[in-house]
């Protein structure tokens, strides 16, 4: 983990810093002004880079050791007495490990509390499956009261932080470890909680993506084009609350859809995108994810193409879903 | 017993040359938890302590060892692999794409690993339950768990203790890797949890706290473990992250070297000082 090559995923586009990067530059610069917040780790804020926060912040700066359960319950009591709480670790101990203590004393109660989940995805490579958050959107999508967002770049993290942070009541943020494309720009990363941005347009279909899927989508949706398919592309940040207007929309004037997530198949971006469009509008709707399955050790532009998270195979899913509509 | 110490010294040093190795070549990894831990683990695969066979690794009299502080697996391997339970190449491909010698163990893929483990502070209660197991079954084999000492911070490992006393699990022994670090700091700074050999007394368990650099030591704990009735026993292993490199270590400016893989201009260094056993 700490030491794990670092760099950043193959890209044609130019590669801004990882949004875990990003969420620990913008924790440090908003905790300047903002004396109610405090962080409280896990023994891993050089991995997270709460660690930013610390060193400017010793006084607000809680390490609890490696004890994930213990950690969620010092962050609801610190909330319950008016801080506004932010804990991170690895996107996989902090919801699995730590799952009742979320449920219990943080969602139950409803409290200020953020829970940052790190080294989200197949795509921190070598450390392999028992680091990889991949069940962790669906976990924190359980989670009732939850804000749950998944950001694409370097600038709309930052963006995300700051929404994070100025939101009233929990909410659970993913990054992520490589350094990622850049998509945004400092002003055009607009962040609204559950409001979807629409970074291309398209009338044959659309392509739903969150996180490093977005880039993904992106290149899949130039490639179309070439090949006479008009595909929109929405980056749709917030899982929960989805944003049920802009997924209308594509629904009627694209009629089909694909949705790619680093996740597992069950209980994500997908499974959300599905019940809303087959409550509001049904279409086609076709899957790039991870599946039922772990994955494994290895470099991450390997490990993406190996388990399919590429803009191929989100080109294959858009064909197949346009076909399904004409069908 | 000389010609066993000396065979088993140098089986250490061969060990540590492996994580050493195989890391460098990963480019990531975690040597010096490794480098700990590597008299303890050379003892049990290779001093008579593990029965085990590495031909038929799901025999169901075998010991177990099970490794929760599963980032320190490369020393796993090493053993592993010397022992006979893959190629020892395989070691070289670590942490690469399709290589079942994952970053952390993954004992779905790899023979001889009994646990998967890397979300830290969970080995303990797996033991327990082979160890309950044995008793169900009637067998005689014993389970050995190693945590590092900042995974004791992890409750559910406290939760355990108390479990394991109450079934006086004598054919239990947890080895605790002290070697003062984890990853961000020192274990007493990040959370102090002195004494560890003192609270294990008090949840009811056999405690020793030995050299766990020094094989001699080694040897004979293991060898009490095994003497004890009725409770769990509980190994403080008193150790150096990083032993067998720390001049490299130090001259590197980083004692805790955690979750680093040497750069390969420092490996020819780093496999002289094991060589000559500083
Ligand atoms: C549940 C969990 N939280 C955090 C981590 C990240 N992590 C990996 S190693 C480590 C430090 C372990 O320290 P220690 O147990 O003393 O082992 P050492 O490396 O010193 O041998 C941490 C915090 C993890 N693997 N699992
Ligand atoms: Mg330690």
């Amino acid at each position: 983990m700490a030491g794990a090559s670092s760099g950043g995923l193959q890209t044609k586009r130019e590669l801004g810093k990882a949004t875990r990067d990003a969420f620990g530059r913008a924790l440090e610069a908003i905790g300047e002004n903002h004396p109610e917040i405090v962080v409280v780790d896990g023994d891993v804020s050089n991995s997270t880079r709460t660690e930013w926060f610390g060193k400017k912040h010793p006084d607000r700066f809680f390490n609890v050791g490696i004890a994930e359960s213990n950690l969620v319950g010092v962050a609801a009591g610190l909330a319950a007495s008016g801080k506004t709480s932010v804990i991170a670790s690895f996107a996989a101990f902090i919801t699995c490990n730590a799952y009742d203590q979320l449920r219990m004393s943080v969602a139950y109660p409803g409290l200020n509390v953020k829970v940052v989940g790190s080294h989200a995805g197949i795509s921190i490579g070598e450390d392999g499956a028992s680091q990889m958050g991949v069940e962790d959107v669906s976990l924190a999508c359980s989670l009732p009261g939850f804000v749950v967002m998944v950001p694409a770049d370097e600038e709309s993290t930052k963006a995300a932080t700051k929404a994070m942070l100025e939101h009233q009541g929990p909410v659970y943020l993913r990054v992520g470890r490589p350094d990622v494309p850049k998509i945004y720009t400092v002003s055009s990363a607009s962040f609204q909680i559950g409001k979807a941005n629409k970074l291309r347009d398209g009338s044959d279909l659309t392509i739903v993506a969150n996180g490093i899927m977005v880039s993904l989508a992106l290149d899949a949706a130039e490639a179309l084009e070439s090949q006479g398919i008009k595909a929109r592309v929405l980056d749709m940040h917030t899982v929960k609350p989805i944003d049920r207007d802009a997924l209308l929309a594509a629904a009627r004037e694209t009629g089909a859809l694909v949705v790619a997530e680093e996740h597992l198949a069950h209980g994500g971006l997908g499974s959300s995108v599905a019940y809303t469009v087959a409550e509001l509008h049904p279409v086609p709707i076709r899957y790039v994810n991870l599946l039922d399955q772990f994955a494994e050790s290895g470099a991450p532009d390997e490990l993406l193409e190996k388990f399919g998270l590429t803009a191929g195979k989100i080109g294959e899913a858009a064909k197949a879903a346009v076909a399904a509509k004409k069908g | 017993m000389a010609n066993n110490l000396d065979a088993l010294l140098a089986r250490a040093k061969s060990i540590r040359e492996d994580i050493v190795r195989m890391t460098t070549e990963a480019g990531s990894g975690h040597p010096s938890s490794s480098l700990s831990a590597t008299e303890v683990v050379t003892a049990l695969y290779f001093g008579g302590f593990l029965r085990h066979d590495s031909k038929n690794p799901h025999w169901p009299d075998r010991d177990r060892f099970i490794l929760s502080k599963g980032h320190a697996a490369p020393v796993l391997y090493a053993a592993l692999a010397q022992s006979g339970y893959f190629p020892h190449d395989e070691i070289m491909t670590l942490r690469k794409t399709g290589s079942p010698v994952e970053g952390h163990p993954n004992m779905k893929r790899l023979p001889g690993v009994e646990a998967s483990t890397g979300s830290l502070g969970q080995g303990l209660s797996i033991g327990i339950g082979h160890a309950l197991a044995a008793r169900v079954d009637r067998k005689d084999y014993h389970t050995y768990v190693m945590t590092g000492d900042g995974e004791l911070d992890e409750g559910q490992n406290w939760e355990a203790a108390a479990a394991a006393a109450k079934f006086g699990l004598d054919n239990l022994t947890l080895i605790v890797d002290r070697n003062h670090f984890q990853q961000t700091g020192p274990a007493e700074e990040v959370l102090n949890m002195d004494p560890i050999d003192g609270k294990f007394t008090a949840f009811g368990w056999k405690t020793q706290v030995i050299n766990g650099n020094d094989m001699r030591e080694v040897l004979t704990a293991l060898d009490r473990a095994n003497a004890v009735k009725g409770m769990p026993t509980c190994i403080v292993s008193l150790t150096h992250k990083g032993q067998g490199i720390l001049n490299l270590l130090r001259k590197l400016g980083d004692t805790n070297f955690h979750g680093k893989p040497l750069p390969l201009k420092y490996l020819d260094e780093a496999l002289a000082e094991i060589a000559a056993g500083v």
